[in-house]
């Protein structure tokens, strides 16, 4: 029978079926952090039973953290003790941890790939939505739930019901100015929030063929915001080159053996799947959002919809302070943030930092650039980007997760804007009353200089 | 897990599509590390104005709704994986969420705490938001094992889907990692045939 690539990574790792029931699925990698695995740790330790695999766990600290003075002690008494209970908790069992400072450190869906833990073709899950950023090396990877958790802890497996699959494709040539952000926020404000609950998709045509590895983990770590469990893009030689020379990926004749097994993971000629979508490259034009949704955007130089009866997008509306037909072109923003498991990766820097040379951010703008670890904020430096941004007046931050949920001191304020290359632009998502505005690197960037949003095509070269 | 089979009980009404856990539970209450007390802060900034006063006009807040259930709008539950959003909800006294659409990690995060998702039709949805906005104290019946909900003294009544496996877990009280650490030979036997 001809499969698909989900069904090839799916099928390999199936312990047993239950009759009528879910499958018990194993997982490769188990990737925790501070705010979802505390309550993990404690339901095993309640019920006496041990972890079965700590070796296949690893842990940082992202979600909590501050993004200054890091060497500094947590000023947050409760910040503090859920980071001093993941570092007892990894110490107790034996889990590699990379907490604050250490070099390896970041948010878990930047750190696991740059360290050439996340390769094609194994399952991996975290206590994260957007564990679905993994899927771009053709890997099965999902958010789970703290009890969930826990359930890998004690046996390495997962109950699951095999989800459907969904493939989006597209093809053509991406404009100038249209980035892999661009790409993922047009599908799902093409297909809703919910057009993905109960798939696993796979992207494919020959946009996704042409991204580079930073460029695929944006668009799968969106996936979810469609309701998708996961994202997947098929292994290919970008996928192989990337992980080659990482710190934990194969090397010499096992590599040799795992690529030529990665190279066997695409969807087979024909392989069927359950629901389709295409889209062409040339459709596609810079995006932002207007709403409080990431199914609620619209091309930068297009209009909010008018003819909006449903309550829940009235209200939506109102607290964005929008009106139906309204263009977003020249709005005034005070704060933009680069950053986030979505954008915070080397390439987003280059890029944000290409539009930025030479000029000055506004005067009215406060622009935080979060990376996504330690190693992005030393190649930031490294390769002079610091300069650039520092010259334009945009702040470098440490790394974490930081305004992309505002759980630590990182929050855009009650009423005001925010351009941000984040994932979510719910209701206070950004801190309470904050209203965000979802959109790629080089919008971000070009709203920080002109201090309001512009129509980014009229200004590249 | 606590044991469901049957529930009657008069319902809280929520009609906004799209609830995402970041309102269901704010991220700023995450900093717990145990899965008791988030039920104070359940929709927190719904339930408080800007001002810091009450929000009389939100739904948690109306004296006429009362019980265990909340009826609320289509996909609830979307964005972060974050099982305090069922922990808040079960915190609170819910033991039934009703929509007609749930986001797939907070359905298997809300089954894992014994707080059941009973999805049913858009059509259901519309006549029980009819049926609450007209008299708040209408009692709703949830029967598990028939896998039937139905508005007590009406006609209005509909079968849901539930995983069987789900559905014996919750009636029993039993969870994964009970069926998990019980399958700990076979999941050794595969690690043996597949890390070669």
């Amino acid at each position: 029978m001809k499969k698909t690539l989900f069904d090839k990574v799916w099928d390999a790792h199936v312990v047993d079926s239950i009759e009528d029931g879910p499958q018990v699925l194993y997982i490769d990698k188990h990737l925790i952090h501070e705010v979802t695995s505390p309550q993990a740790f404690r339901e095993l330790e309640d019920r006496g039973i041990p972890i079965l695999r700590p070796e296949q766990i690893v842990a940082t600290a992202d979600h909590n953290t501050p993004t200054t003075n890091q060497h500094l002690p947590i000023k947050d008494a409760l910040s503090r003790n859920q980071l001093n209970e993941l570092s007892a908790n990894c110490k107790k069992n034996s889990i590699t941890l990379y907490e604050l400072g250490h070099k390896n450190n970041g948010i878990v869906h930047v750190i696991a790939p740059e360290l050439g833990i996340t390769q094609p073709g194994m399952t991996i899950v975290c206590g994260d939505s957007h564990t679905s950023t993994h899927g771009a090396f053709g890997a099965i990877a999902f958010g789970i739930g703290t009890s969930q958790v826990a359930q890998v802890f004690a046996s390495q497996c997962l109950l699951l019901a095999k989800p459907k699959s969904l493939r989006v494709t597209v093809n053509g040539t991406l404009k100038n100015g249209v980035l892999p952000k661009d790409v993922i926020l047009y599908i799902i404000a093409k297909l809703g929030t919910n057009a993905g609950t109960g798939y696993f998709c796979e992207y494919a045509g020959d946009v996704f063929e042409n991204m580079t590895m930073e460029g695929r983990m944006t668009v799968c770590n969106m996936s979810i915001e469609m309701g998708a469990r996961g994202g997947m893009i098929a292994p290919d030689d970008i996928t192989f080159e990337y992980v080659k020379g990482k710190e934990f990926a194969p090397i010499g004749s096992e590599l040799d053996k795992k690529v030529a097994f990665w190279k066997t993971l695409p969807s087979d000629e024909g392989a069927k799947f359950d629901q389709e979508y295409f889209f062409d490259a040339a459709d596609i034009e810079p995006m932002i959002t207007y709403g409080t949704n990431p199914g609620m955007g619209i091309k930068v130089t297009g209009k909010i919809p008018i003819n909006i009866t449903d309550d829940s997008t009235k209200k939506s509306l109102a607290y964005m302070g929008f009106e139906q037909g309204e263009s977003l072109i020249d709005k005034p923003i005070n704060f933009v943030f680069i950053g986030s498991c979505t954008n915070s990766r080397i390439e987003d820097f280059r890029t944000a930092a290409s539009f930025i040379k030479g000029k000055q951010k506004a005067d009215n703008v406060t622009a935080w650039l979060v990376p996504g670890s330690k190693r992005v904020e030393s190649q930031i430096i490294d390769e002079g980007l610091k300069d650039i941004f520092d010259e334009a007046g945009f702040e470098l931050r440490q790394p974490g997760c930081s305004a992309c949920l505002a759980m630590n001191d990182d929050k855009i304020p009650q009423g005001e804007y925010c351009v941000s290359t984040s994932n979510r632009n719910f209701e206070g998502r950004q801190g309470q009353g904050s209203r965000t505005i979802l959109a790629s690197p080089l919008v971000a960037a070009a709203t920080a200089i002109e201090g309001r949003i512009i129509d980014i095509t009229k200004h590249l070269n | 897990m606590k044991k469901f089979t049957t529930l009657v009980s008069s319902a809280v009404l929520l009609v906004n599509e799209n609830i995402d856990t970041d309102q269901i539970i704010p991220a700023r209450f995450l900093k717990a590390t145990d899965r008791d007390g988030f039920g104070v802060n359940l929709f927190r900034d719904w339930k408080f104005q800007k001002n810091g006063e009450l929000n009389n006009e939100f739904a948690l807040n109306n004296p006429n709704y009362s019980g265990s259930i909340l009826v609320a709008g289509n996909n609830f539950g979307c964005g972060s994986s974050r099982e305090h959003a069922a922990w808040a909800l079960s915190d609170y006294g819910f033991k039934v969420i009703v929509s007609s659409f749930f986001a797939d990690i907070f359905k298997g995060n809300a089954l894992n705490n014994g707080l059941l998702p009973v999805q049913v039709s858009e059509v259901f949805l519309k006549a029980l938001f009819l049926k609450i906005k007209d008299n708040p104290q209408t009692e709703i019946e949830i029967n598990l094992i028939d896998q039937k909900i139905s508005v007590k003294d009406t006609v209005l009544s509909e079968d849901f889907e539930i995983d069987p496996y789900k559905k014996t877990c919750l009636i029993n009280g039993y969870d994964d990692i009970d069926f998990l650490v019980a399958s700990i030979n076979k999941i050794e036997a595969f690690e043996a045939q597949y890390l070669q």
